[in-house]
């Protein structure tokens, strides 16, 4: 009973920072209708930040500064913030079409500089001995899971709140303006690019953060927590919450991620072992094809706005 | 310096350039960037695997053509290829793209064709497993030909295969009714309706022709290096790249972004290491959108 509760509490903390990267795909995506193909990428950049800000110092590869969690999480923030909204500069003039393939091309590199830059990222062994917030709580497990599910739920409360108040904002409503109609917004003075790097530069730093908790959750990353898959789970979770709505973002997260977490158990129950690869492949297919099926039938998702239309991807398109 | 990686380059140029020709039609005609136009060349590439499997079955083993590493089996299966990786992204389009393109939100079709891909990919991993698989185990000797370069057969015959395709899809697009009108639409989709092109037969060419020209790079792909489920993810960046850089809408323009990208990148190998291949294809793709967004031969995005 005490397990389940404690793996209760580790689930629920995974699924919220899905959700937390949920939130950051809402604002691009979902607020501002900027496509982002990259989101394993930003989360990457993210994560390796915070670790390599945090983690105590070793012999081959650079960084290890011992500096406080908080850092790493802010450093965390800026640099994936700063990649984005780099993204944004280079490609916000054009057509939409283009953001998307740059951010895909970020993926493909992060994932490179992952894989291959041993002496800055730890290549395919990846880095650990992250510091974990609470890891003087090891020893009972149930506690330290708590404890850890803590700290993740007050980090989402707080961007939640802090994106709630955003879209609310002034600025929010300039972004909603440019995203319904952009030269109406244009013609009030407002610069749509400037608009769209700045939310693209916001929802790259709270991928960014997720990317570092998870880090401090798990106290290791490699690269393959960052593949093409983490990506398109979170675009699944944004478009079955509903995209637009900060709150279908979070509620997505936790519904896909249990259907994921479930069906890797049914898998790993009922199908002999040499079949699992196989298994996990047919996993993907479905989400790949739920994806779709929820753009053809239901693009507003289950729990997004249905008092007004949403019409994302207004962009440049 | 050794001159062997501009045969590489090449080589690897003309994959990138072949798949870059479909890319480049599908957002100059269909308006949006397909994500699954890797997969599309990794099926092609799987279903004359199989197909080649089939004709051995049927046949019998038979002898390679001359000093080739394949026999006439792999040039049926590969036609027999390239005309299913057409109808297959025909079916594709028909099932899933021409319903969201009717909304028109362009976005959101390439919010789908990202999950296709990903679908597309895993069910070919989950039919084959990932294991890398070859058409040819044998190993061919590479013949010098001077300045400390060496091709082999299978190359040579390759590189004539993409020579013929380019050159009869160039004259496609520019003597053939049916090119011309994709080229029309292509400039101006308002006034290619209005003097009663028809939109349909463009739409389906597209597929046809983009579907059956991932295939035969997949084979290229297939013959040269090796067959795996991931082969059409590894090589999206660069044909967008080449895609971009050639100029949206350009069949000329896609194959030479493909060259320049595919010299670049056996260049910078030399320099590097192999391992940042793909990072040269993104360099190419930022710079090309800071400093010349229309690419080589593109013109300006109305």
């Amino acid at each position: 009973m005490i397990d389940l509760l404690g793996y209760a509490a580790f689930f629920l903390s995974t699924a919220l920072i899905f959700g937390l990267i949920a939130l950051g795909l809402n604002l691009q995506w979902g607020l501002t209708g900027l496509f982002n193909v990259g989101i394993a990428g930003f989360v990457a950049i993210g994560a390796y930040t915070s670790a390599l800000l945090t983690t105590p110092a070793v012999a081959d590869r650079i960084g290890g500064f011992g500096l406080p969690i908080a850092v790493g999480w802010l450093g965390a923030m800026v640099l994936a913030g700063a990649a984005a909204a780099l993204t944004g500069f280079a490609t916000l003039r054009l057509k939409a079409d283009y953001l998307a393939i740059t951010t895909f091309g970020v993926a493909v590199v992060a994932q490179l500089v992952a894989l291959n830059a041993v002496g800055l990222t730890g290549g395919p062994f990846g880095v650990a001995f992250i510091p974990r917030p609470f890891g003087a709580l090891a020893d009972h497990p149930v506690l330290f899971n708590f404890s850890n599910f803590a700290v993740v739920l007050a980090v989402t409360a707080v961007t939640y709140l802090a994106l709630q108040h955003l879209t609310k904002s002034p600025w929010g409503r300039v972004l909603r303006a440019l995203r319904e109609d952009e030269r109406a917004a244009v013609s009030l003075g407002k610069s749509a690019r400037s608009y769209r790097i700045q939310a693209f530069a916001a929802g790259g730093a709270v991928m960014g953060l997720a990317g570092a908790v998870q880090a401090h959750l798990i106290g290791f990353i490699a690269p393959d927590d960052y593949v093409p898959t983490l990506t398109f789970q979170v675009w699944a979770m944004l478009m079955v919450g509903g995209s637009g709505s900060n709150r279908g973002a979070l509620a997505g997260a936790v519904v896909v991620w249990a259907v994921w977490v479930g069906a890797g158990a049914l898998t790993a129950a009922l199908v002999p072992t040499e079949f699992q690869a196989r298994a996990a492949a047919l996993q993907i297919v479905a989400i790949g094809v739920m994806l779709c099926v929820i753009l053809l039938a239901r693009p507003q998702g289950f729990f997004g706005p249905t008092r007004r239309k949403a019409k994302p991807g207004g962009g440049d398109a | 310096m050794n001159l062997q990686f501009l045969v590489d380059g090449v080589l690897s140029g003309s994959m990138v350039g072949l798949g870059a020709i479909g890319i480049t039609l599908t957002y100059s005609i269909l308006r949006f960037s397909n994500f699954a136009h890797g997969d599309f060349m990794a099926w092609g590439t799987y279903a004359t695997l199989t197909l080649v499997g089939v004709i051995g079955a049927t046949f019998g083993a038979t002898a390679p053509l001359g000093p080739l590493s394949f026999g006439w089996p792999l040039i049926v299966a590969g036609l027999a290829g390239m005309v299913l990786t057409g109808l297959m992204a025909l079916a594709l389009d028909a099932v899933l793209f021409a319903r969201l393109r009717a909304r028109g939100q362009s976005i959101i079709v390439v919010m789908a064709s990202f999950g296709a891909s990903m679908a597309l990919r895993s069910l070919l991993e989950f039919t084959f497993t990932s294991r890398p698989t070859y058409f040819s185990r044998s190993i061919q000797m590479a013949m010098p030909v001077g300045w400390g370069i060496r091709i082999t057969p299978d190359q040579i015959v390759l590189l004539g295969m993409t020579v013929v395709l380019v050159t009869a899809m160039h004259l496609f697009m520019t003597r053939s009714r049916t090119g011309r009108e994709m080229q029309a639409y292509s400039q101006n989709a308002a006034l290619a309706r209005v003097v009663g092109i028809d939109v349909a037969r463009v739409v389906r060419a597209t597929w046809l022709l983009g579907g059956a020209l991932a295939c035969a790079a997949g084979i290229m792909v297939g013959v040269i290096v090796q067959i795996r489920p991931l082969m059409g993810l590894d090589l999206l960046l660069p044909m967008f790249a080449a895609a971009i850089l050639g100029g949206i809408g350009s069949v000329p323009g896609a194959v030479l972004g493909g060259l320049i990208i595919g010299l670049s990148e056996a260049g910078a190998v030399q320099l590097i290491g192999a391992e940042w291949r793909q990072a040269v294809a993104f360099v190419i793709l930022m710079a090309v959108l800071l400093v010349r967004p229309n690419g080589i031969f593109g013109v300006r995005e109305r």
